[in-house]
């Protein structure tokens, strides 16, 4: 039976992972490479690298930390951020990622996701999307979550979807760093509304929160960052405790 | 020994030769037909989409010189698609080495495509090149077509349908998942082949 998956996502700055809390206020949580062999060796399932340096210089060193991660770790991994074009996947890809995920940018030019998914396939181009409730809806939000747009979340899915993503990555931003548990309603209706894996983001706090967004949520995988970076969680444990709760996960 | 990894526009190369690095064997990505040949061990990988890839490799005269290798060959996962007759992907002639079509995954409710992710795999014949040790093990998947259970088939996996995990017909072996990214388990599976 295909496996929930637990992936650790790394934001990473100037080569080095931070996590936000609500998207502000970065705390050091370490090197990405070492921390995500740490995760791997710990039954981490895939891993995301997301880069939130805007700077040149940045960039370099994200796509050299991208080659160090391929040569290291030996489990799939999605890099993202700053994404805008074929051509900056097609360097993601060839520096060692197996997945992109684009976010601000698809939604910005919808059309980047048909091209990366006819160019590299459908299971390269995961489609990350920001949102919060807001006036009965999910509106979506770019730049980081810093500037909201008009599109709501499960009709951007689906059109991501019929676009050509191969997985959809939702962070709800009214969840995310509260540690209160994922958004289940909304990442549920999300599940059974587009026809590829779902991965919730935003909310993780405690063990039981993951068997809630994988019974209830319907989620394909969950992703969460400080709980694990700063060992409030650790991954086998958390992979254990599922174990025991029936939920089909790689031990 | 010298390990060849086949070079064609639907490689995921550098994660196969990162698998081998840490195995600590230096691969050649090459479509030279004689280092290609001459090689101890030839790796077909792949990560792309089926016409595409066929019309690649029949403008190269690489599908004659794959079907015509002698040595140990192990297609991974639309390696695997293309060794066999036909593919729905796209409506494509490939290899013939297996001599079954690939399908794509049905539409079922509430069953996501791509198959994405970590799944269980059943070793159902000895001769393939997954090691007994990693006979009920989970590796990665990312596919959304699929090659029906047949007689090369020497492991399965349940997902919509049980399809072939793994392939062999004499020295061509094959594996839908990738084992170059399914951890520990992969790394056993690649090096079991480079041992053969």
């Amino acid at each position: 039976m295909l496996a929930k998956r637990i992936i650790p996502c790394l934001d990473v700055k100037d080569g080095k992972t931070v996590k936000g809390v609500n998207f502000v206020n970065f705390r050091d949580a370490g090197d990405p490479v070492a921390l995500g062999k740490k995760y791997s060796e710990e039954g981490a399932d895939e891993l995301v690298y997301l880069d939130i340096t805007a700077s040149h210089e940045g960039r370099k060193t994200f796509i050299d930390l991208v080659t160090r991660v391929a040569q290291n770790i030996n489990i799939p991994f999605t890099v993202g951020g700053g994404i805008g074009s074929v051509a900056d996947v097609e360097t993601l890809l060839n520096a060692g990622a197996d997945k992109v995920s684009v976010n601000s940018s698809a939604l910005r030019n919808p059309s980047l996701i048909g091209e990366i998914a006819s160019r590299f396939g459908s299971q390269v181009c995961v489609l990350a999307i920001d949102a919060r409730f807001t006036d009965g809806d999910w509106l979506c939000y770019v730049n980081g979550g810093r500037v909201p747009v008009q599109r709501h979340l499960f009709e951007w899915a689906k059109e991501g979807v019929d676009r050509g993503a191969g997985e959809i990555l939702f962070t709800s931003m009214d969840h995310d760093g509260v540690k209160t548990g994922f958004a289940c309603e909304a990442l549920a209706r999300l599940s059974e509304e587009v026809s590829v894996p779902v991965i919730a983001s935003g909310g993780a706090g405690e063990c039981s929160h993951f068997y809630d967004v994988f019974t209830a949520g319907k989620a394909d995988a969950a992703l969460a960052a400080g709980i694990f970076h700063f060992n409030e969680i650790g991954i086998a444990g958390l992979k254990q405790y599922l174990y025991d709760r029936n939920i089909n996960v790689r031990l | 020994m010298e390990v060849a990894v086949i070079k064609y526009n639907a490689g995921n190369n550098f994660s196969v030769l990162c698998a081998l690095r840490r195995l600590g064997v230096e691969a050649v990505v090459t479509d030279d037909f004689d280092l290609i040949r001459n090689a101890g061990k030839v790796i077909f990988p792949g990560v792309g989409e089926a016409s595409s890839a066929m019309a690649y490799l029949r403008d190269k005269g690489l599908d004659s010189l794959i079907k015509s290798l002698q040595q140990p060959v192990l297609g991974i996962c639309i390696g695997q698609q293309l060794m066999c007759r036909h593919s729905q992907e796209g409506d494509t002639d490939c290899l013939g080495i297996f001599d079954t079509d690939v399908l794509r995954f049905p539409a079922v409710d509430g069953m996501k495509i791509p198959h994405m992710g970590w799944n269980t795999i059943k070793v159902t014949s000895p001769a393939g090149v997954i090691p007994q040790s990693a006979a009920n093990a989970f590796v990665y998947y990312v596919h959304s077509y699929y090659v029906p259970v047949c007689e090369a088939t020497v492991a399965t996996t349940d997902y919509i349908v049980p399809f072939s995990a793994s392939m062999r017909k004499d020295n061509f072996f094959s594996t839908q998942f990738h084992p170059e990214k399914s951890g520990d388990v992969g790394e056993m599976i690649i090096k079991n082949f480079l041992e053969l």
